[in-house]
């Protein structure tokens, strides 16, 4: 009775039931659930405060008007926080290593990673998402763009490699938390780190940054490089032009890195234990 | 007063065992250091180098590494008691015969000092490495700003006492930590200076105690209080807020006690 | 699953754990430690094993092995035909675990998702899941808190929700560690009394691993003991039972409350409390039959029965023969 593999489909559809379950048992604690959402939303609201704020004090930041600087904040927020609801619950792993109950998910017929992720779905982490794709939308609306569909495929593009990316960086960060738990730190300031600094226009930073954003983790191309094209800027600062394009292939590499330090995670576990 | 010295020791002993988590926590701290600072760069490049407010762009700068420097003092929002109020450990605390809000600030003060020691030095020395930091040569500016450091400290810890204490009617205390989190990074300077606020939102600011946490000293360090006047009253504000907090955690812990009696926790 | 009916096979199995050991001021020392040694071990499809050992003896680190949790330093594990190392998922597919102390069932949701749940993860086609669940919710009377959330439950429904929820994908092989811990005497029988029923009708091999003796001798056709990492026992549980405590006991209630103590060739008595007197004789010197007749021939007997050696003394003589 050899079971064949997953369809794509069935996969979809075992997250959707496994994760449902888990709202639906956050549900029963309907009032923290909803203060927590809507806490979230307005908080998050503060956060892009502190850019209004700066652009009180000047009209242009190194070069960019404050719509243009929400259309980056928009990006990778959404690419951020879409990765946040879908795929940081991973980082949990060390508590299920240490109460011993990640060996209940090994001798489940599926990986660990993706029971990490149903398990501990959190809905209410969407409010954080909901202000970004707002903010997102209020800059495009306020920003003159010609759309034509290759800048509507950049910007689709960039969404999902951007999330894509920021999931990497989770898992591969996470997986680093099989060796030393405060790893787990590290990590944090990759994730929140790339996502607070992609906020910005990149020329803002010095030249080592730069390039610690776009080859090591690659949160450059969630919402720099692509804005570029769709903003009909060309300041790909001394990276050729063609840059602009290419967060797929941000995407796929860090995701190949994501999943080489996960298995690697999984087997050190595997073979020692803890 | 030996047994408060006891109990700031013990827990500056117990947070020193934390060697990895405290390497991890600098690391961080000197991440957001840089991208604090690279963007204030651009801000007052922007802007020609014209200073905002008598602040100009090295004071800036060194207002975020120094905010980093700030950071185990100002960004926990929550004490271990909100964990033992949860899980209902708390009624041995309560029927201690020693003053509650005192050994907290005890321990809290312990913590600090291992901290201070690594997560705070190190980001400082990093950003006086890389970046063009401004300190006072001044004496007496240096006392003004121990001075100020300690009451921020002391509003910091009565702050997180209170919100620590909303365990007792929330249970739940991951949401108000968070969004408790928030409110004080925003309105202490944490993220960016209150300096540059517009001047509507620097008067909401002024209304709260966080700035109390953070902008005011580095202020005084910054030199901007320069003159008694001016850091009497700086100093005074804090004092007031200090005060202020103090006596409305010991309110907040009546009441909480009253609860906890009254209904078996 | 090799053609003669073995599901389970450990060849030369062994695995080592670095542990680093603080030695002096600075330094730290690398220390090795054997927890499984060079153990071999065969279970038949269908057989009910018990698996036993004092704490550390490398109970958990086998069973790890075997359910595909830890990978073997050195030697061979073959379970329902497939390597744990390299196929996990198949192999999860097809064993069932209980763990005592720890639940896989879905702590918020009322008893009866988790079961629904389960059909997704395991893919378990609907008739047959649903087949599956009502015999076992009738063996196992759970009708009653199917609707209750688990975190409400009391620990013997809990435990008769894991045992459901582990069998509900009909696999070959069932593992329980310590699935009686905390149960009141009436769940306990329960619980064997779900073991034994399905391991009979549905030949599911079963190894269990647990601390209470009784289990072992009310279940288990099969014993292995374990200790310091070596297969120390393995046999039937009477076979060793015989071997290690070749004792029975005759308890005669004489008439006579202030009879003197009997005198009984091949067998000495051992206590006296007014009319009851134990009489314990070796395997090999007598029989009961033997003693009870000598008693019989000699006093006016009311009662008697006869007591074996209780499995905890069975089982403390091997744990001490090998430390």
């Amino acid at each position: 009775m050899l079971p064949r593999r997953r369809t794509v489909r069935e996969w979809l559809h075992l997250y959707l039931v496994l994760a449902g379950a888990r709202v639906r048992a956050d549900w029963q604690y309907r009032t923290s659930f909803v203060l927590f959402t809507i806490t979230q939303f307005a908080i998050t609201f503060l956060d892009f405060l502190l850019i209004v704020v700066l652009f009180n004090r000047v009209s242009r930041l190194a070069g960019w008007s404050l719509a243009e600087v929400a259309f980056l904040y928009g990006l990778s927020g959404v690419a951020f926080f879409v990765a946040d609801v879908f795929v940081s619950q991973v980082e949990r792993v060390s508590v299920y290593v240490r109460s011993g109950r990640f060996d209940s998910l090994l001798v489940r017929p599926l990986g660990p990673l993706f029971q990490l992720a149903t398990d501990d779905f959190a809905l209410r982490r969407a409010g954080k998402l909901v202000q970004a794709c707002l903010v997102l939308g209020v800059a495009i609306a306020a920003l003159d763009i010609e759309w034509t569909l290759l800048r509507v495929a950049v910007v689709a593009m960039a969404i999902v490699a951007g999330t894509v990316i920021f999931s990497a960086v989770w898992i591969g960060g996470v997986a680093l938390t099989f060796w030393a738990v405060e790893a787990q730190e590290v990590v944090n300031s990759f994730t929140y780190g790339g996502n607070y600094a992609t906020q910005y226009p990149l020329g803002v930073f010095a030249a080592w940054v730069r390039h610690m954003l776009t080859f090591v983790v690659p949160a450059a191309f969630v919402s720099y490089y692509p804005a570029l094209y769709v903003l009909g800027r060309d300041d790909t600062l001394g990276l050729p032009q063609s840059v602009r394009f290419l967060s797929p292939v941000a995407a796929l590499a860090s995701a190949m890195v994501a999943r080489w330090l996960w298995s690697a995670g999984i087997r050190h576990y595997r073979s020692t234990g803890s | 007063m030996r047994l408060w010295w006891e109990v700031a020791r013990r827990s500056f002993r117990r947070h020193s065992t934390y060697r990895a988590a405290t390497y991890a926590g600098v690391f961080t701290n000197t991440v957001f250091g840089f991208i604090k600072a690279y963007v204030l760069i651009a801000v007052f490049a922007s802007r020609g180098g014209a200073p905002v407010d008598g602040m100009d762009v090295t004071d800036a700068v060194t207002f975020a590494w120094m905010g980093q420097a700030f950071y185990v003092m100002v960004m926990l929002t929550y004490l271990d008691l909100a964990e033992l109020i949860r899980n209902g450990d708390v009624v041995a605390e309560l029927y201690r015969p020693r003053d509650l809000q005192a050994w907290w600030l005890a321990a809290d003060v312990g913590r600090l000092g291992y901290q201070v020691l690594v997560r705070s030095a190190v980001p400082t020395v990093v950003g006086a490495v890389f970046f063009h930091l401004r300190f006072p040569s001044s004496p007496g500016v240096w006392i003004a700003f121990a001075v100020s450091f300690v009451m921020a400290q002391l509003v910091c810890f009565a702050h997180r006492f209170i919100v620590s204490l909303t365990t007792f009617w929330l249970l739940d205390y991951r949401a108000t930590q968070q969004a408790a989190a928030v409110v004080v990074a925003f309105f202490s300077g944490m993220l960016v200076p209150v300096t540059l606020f517009p001047d509507w939102l620097q008067a909401v600011a002024r209304f709260t105690p966080y700035p109390s946490m953070m902008q005011t000293p580095v202020e005084v360090l910054l030199g901007r209080h320069a003159g008694w006047a001016d850091s009497a009253a700086a100093l005074g504000s804090q004092l007031l807020w200090v005060v202020v907090l103090f006596a409305a955690g010991r309110i907040v812990l009546a009441a909480a006690t009253r609860k906890v009696v009254v209904q078996g926790g | 699953m090799s053609g003669d009916g073995i599901i389970i096979e450990l060849g030369d199995v062994s695995k080592e754990f670095v542990v680093y050991r603080r030695a002096g001021r600075l330094r730290r020392e690398r220390v090795v430690m054997r927890a499984v040694d060079h153990v071999s071990l065969t279970v038949g499809a269908g057989e009910l094993v018990g698996y036993i050992g004092p704490n550390g003896a490398g109970k958990s680190t086998t069973i790890k092995m075997l359910t595909g949790i830890l990978v073997p330093s050195s030697g061979l594990v073959r379970v329902a035909g497939v390597d744990p190392q390299r196929r996990r998922v198949e192999l999860a597919q097809r064993i069932g675990v209980v763990f005592g102390q720890r639940s896989q069932l879905w702590w918020d949701l009322p008893l009866i998702d988790s079961f629904d749940l389960l059909r997704h993860v395991y893919r378990v086609p609907a008739a047959r899941h649903a087949s599956n669940l009502a015999d076992f919710v009738s063996l196992l009377e759970m009708a009653p808190f199917l609707d209750t959330p688990v975190r409400s439950l009391s620990l013997g429904q809990r435990m008769r929700g894991e045992l459901c929820a582990a069998l509900l994908h009909d696999p070959a092989i069932l593992y329980l560690d310590e699935p009686t811990i905390g149960l009141d005497v009436v769940s306990k029988a329960r619980v064997r009394e779900f073991l034994a029923s399905i391991n009979a009708s549905r030949g599911v091999t079963i190894v269990l691993t647990t601390h209470d003796l009784a289990d072992v001798e009310r279940l288990c056709s099969r014993l292995v003991v374990i200790d310091h990492g070596r297969v120390i026992e393995d046999g039937t549980v009477a076979s060793i039972r015989s071997r290690y405590a070749g004792w029975r006991t005759v308890v005669v209630d004489l008439e006579d409350a202030s009879a003197p103590p009997l005198v009984v060739p091949g067998a000495t008595v051992e206590r006296v409390d007014g009319p009851r007197q134990w009489l314990r004789f070796a395997r090999d010197s007598t029989t009961a039959a033997a003693v009870v007749s000598s008693v019989v021939a000699q006093a006016r007997v009311l009662d008697l029965s006869i007591e074996d050696p209780d499995i905890d003394d069975v089982v403390t003589r091997i744990y001490t023969r090998s430390s």
